[in-house]
């Protein structure tokens, strides 16, 4: 049955175009200056505040201001109970390895570890989840998330509260940029997220309306 | 609201009467005409990118059946299932045959314009499957039973009182708020369950690429995003013109979609889903099945004017930007694409002689056309259906059903009138006589309720040059 439409559908669309067809030429995108790495963190920070993400710039290699001690100070001022993590990732481990000192107040780590069907209980009582991301875009303020076996695509929906990770190496200007150098068309993973902001709605009266279905908050750590 | 039924003047009439509705329209346009001003300030770079957005789209349409070949062959690369679906009928079927594959007896649903053109939730309601929307919009407007008045916000007909009161009465044990706050924490509550217990989730698209076979969706909620993820099936439909070309497409049109819609850089998500879990994966669904419907879109496709309907992205914007939808609100044109896209794709979908009135909806004022993304000329397009409306000669389904003897007559006898030198001087000279009693005549009593009666000169132009003293060929 479905055959017989798939040709009969195909039949119709070839007719209906005929054979000669001027293809149009996809005009260049206009040109902008590039921008340097603080530029394009400053971008992505506004970009994102402006859109209700909680931003912090944090230095990576400096032993005093490691960023697993701004984490752990964000997540106690929220009073975060349990936080979902991706034990086998950098991001994953470094925060083990932070939490193993047993600093107090700290939100119990969760590993998302058995598949959702037998893990779905768990899943949906998380305060928060903590993911890694594949980078940034500046100019309209992005994260891009690439979801696999050790970091599951629900650690960035279902928790109320979505902790992002970023390198501030990995940040681009545009998405096609992004796509581009990390040559995206060659292999695509099963789920690509692009997340600017946690989740909102304004269908009722236009009203902005955070955390309707996906997470209330999205704080995102720039490290650079 | 089945066709048979439509009335577009009593609907009008009955739009135009209901203040609230106007206040509730008039309020939402203006914010989100705004919005969208605001994110395409720059004027060149709004051009270029409408440049790009358009020639995207032709090149695609254009490649339709090369590319809709390769996203299938991709796909199932990728491990999902394709379906071709001629008709909604056909749609409605295949939807419930993978439901009933799996035994799931409900269904949880992203927002989908698709969807809405198979009136996929009363059929499925008929076969005894649960089918809920989950879109904030589209999840208030269930509860009252009705369909969306906009494409892009369902249920922008509504104020917050009204809301309100809905949920009191629909959702067990809640009580009445105003506060939009608390409006949708209870929406959060009672979505969240049946996002835990869905079976199967369905969602629309908003692109695919042929390239990689990539599903591109499209949303600010993450329902979306849950109807995609955590039920073990998922089920995407799309109008099969929504195929692109290559992934370096998608950013451009991207952008000209979310910044025409909602006035936004970027939307919360941006969900591209170009396969079901693999085997070491802890979420996903194991199964994705593609359904791809035709509805009328192939023959839509043949004429090269017409063709352009297809172009479009389904932004809304046009709607938003029309005098005329902002008055009446998307209920009144009685089908499911309402406003200036609806004008010229619902006519040519259900034929003119069911839907051929919805075109008269429009000034002409252009204002579609300078606003939308992908730069189909909507004015043009409705003022060729008006014409298929009288031509027995048209290739739209029902051309010519206006065409009435009477008229065909008159038509007939001006086209005579106006060959014949005689016959022409003659009637000049007849008509300032006779016009004072024409307008009580059949149609023109009607037409001249609202407007002032035309007078005809005593003498006609003609005669006035040569008055004058100037030479009259
Ligand atoms: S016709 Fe143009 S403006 Fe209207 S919905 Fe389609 S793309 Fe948007």
């Amino acid at each position: 049955m479905p055959e017989k439409s798939r040709e009969r559908i195909l039949r119709r669309i070839s007719s209906a175009l005929g054979d000669r067809r001027n293809l149009p030429s996809v005009p260049a995108p206009l040109q902008t200056p590039p921008l340097s790495r603080e530029e394009k963190i400053e971008q992505l920070k506004t970009r994102m505040t402006a859109m209700r993400s909680e931003v912090h710039v944090v230095p990576k290699g400096d032993r005093d201001a490691l960023w697993t001690d701004r984490l752990k100070t964000i997540v106690v001022e929220k009073g975060l109970k349990q936080m979902l993590y991706a034990p086998g990732t950098p991001v994953g481990d470094a925060v083990a390895a932070a939490w193993a000192a047993g600093d107090a107040g700290l939100p119990v780590l969760e590993p998302y570890d058995a598949p959702v069907e037998t893990f779905k209980e768990a899943l949906f009582s998380m305060d928060a989840g903590i993911t890694a991301t594949m980078g940034g875009i500046a100019d309209t303020g992005a994260l891009i998330l690439w979801p696999d076996e050790n970091e599951p695509r629900l650690m960035s929906l279902v928790p109320e509260v979505h902790i992002a990770v970023l390198d501030a190496d990995r940040i681009y200007e545009s998405f096609s940029e992004a796509m581009e150098k990390c040559v995206w068309a060659d292999g695509m993973p099963t789920n690509a997220l692009l997340i600017s902001g946690p989740s909102k709605t304004a269908d009722i009266e236009l009203v902005l309306a955070f955390g309707v279905h996906g997470p209330k908050e999205l704080v995102v750590l720039i490290l650079t | 609201m089945t066709e048979t039924q439509f009335d577009f003047q009593a609907n009008i009439r009955k739009a135009l009467a209901n203040r609230q509705l106007r206040s509730n329209l008039s309020f939402a346009m203006g914010s989100m005409t705004a919005k969208r001003k605001a994110i395409f300030s720059d004027a060149a770079a709004f051009e270029a990118l409408r440049a790009q957005g358009n020639a995207i789209r032709r090149r695609a349409l254009l490649q339709l059946p090369e590319l809709l070949e390769r996203l299938e062959k991709k796909c199932i690369e990728n491990g999902m299932s394709v379906h071709w679906a001629e008709t909604t009928d056909e749609a409605n079927r295949i939807v419930l045959g993978i439901l009933r594959d799996h035994h799931a007896r409900r269904l949880v649903k992203g927002k989908s314009m698709v969807s809405e053109e198979m009136h996929l939730n009363r059929f499925l309601a008929d076969h005894g499957v649960e089918s809920l929307e989950t879109d904030l919009g589209e999840f208030i407007i269930q509860l009252d039973g009705e369909t969306p008045s906009h494409i892009i916000v369902p249920a922008i007909h509504k104020n917050k009182q009204e809301i309100a009161r809905t949920f009191h009465e629909k959702i067990p044990n809640t009580p009445y708020t105003e506060a939009v706050e608390e409006l949708n924490a209870i929406a959060r509550k009672t979505l969240r369950r049946k996002f835990y217990e869905g079976e199967v989730g369905l969602s629309g698209v908003n692109m695919a690429v042929a390239e990689t076979g990539t599903l591109c969706l499209v949303e600010n909620e993450g329902n979306g995003r849950m109807c995609t993820t955590v039920p073990p099936v998922h089920i995407a439909v799309m109008g099969l013109e929504k195929v692109v070309e290559k992934l370096s497409d998608v950013p451009p049109l991207l952008r000209l979609l979310t910044g025409s819609a909602t006035g936004q850089l970027i939307t919360t998500y941006v969900n591209m889903i170009s396969g079901p879990r693999k085997p070491d994966e802890k979420d996903g669904p194991r199964e994705i099945h593609l359904i791809l419907l035709d509805n009328g879109r192939s023959r839509i496709l043949s004429d090269e004017q017409l063709r352009q309907t297809l172009q479009c992205i389904r932004c809304g914007t046009c709607l938003n930007h029309c005098p005329v939808y902002t008055r009446i609100g998307g209920h009144a044109y009685g089908f499911i694409y309402p406003g200036p896209i609806g004008e010229i794709l619902t006519p040519q979908m259900e034929g003119l002689d069911k839907a051929g009135g919805i075109p008269t909806a429009s000034t002409l004022c252009n204002a579609c056309e300078e606003v939308c993304p992908v730069k189909i000329p909507i004015p043009d397009l409705i003022r060729r259906l008006r014409n298929e409306s009288y031509d027995p000669n048209g290739s739209v389904p029902g051309h010519g059903f206006k065409r009435t003897f009477a008229e065909a007559a008159v038509w007939k006898a001006w086209a005579l009138v106006n060959r014949h030198r005689g016959l022409n001087a003659l009637v000049t000279k007849m008509a300032p006589v006779l016009s004072p009693i024409l307008p009580r005549l059949g149609p023109l009593e009607a037409w001249t309720r609202g407007r002032i009666r035309p007078r005809f000169s005593q003498k006609s132009l003609h005669e006035r040059v040569r008055e004058k003293g100037i030479k009259d060929a």
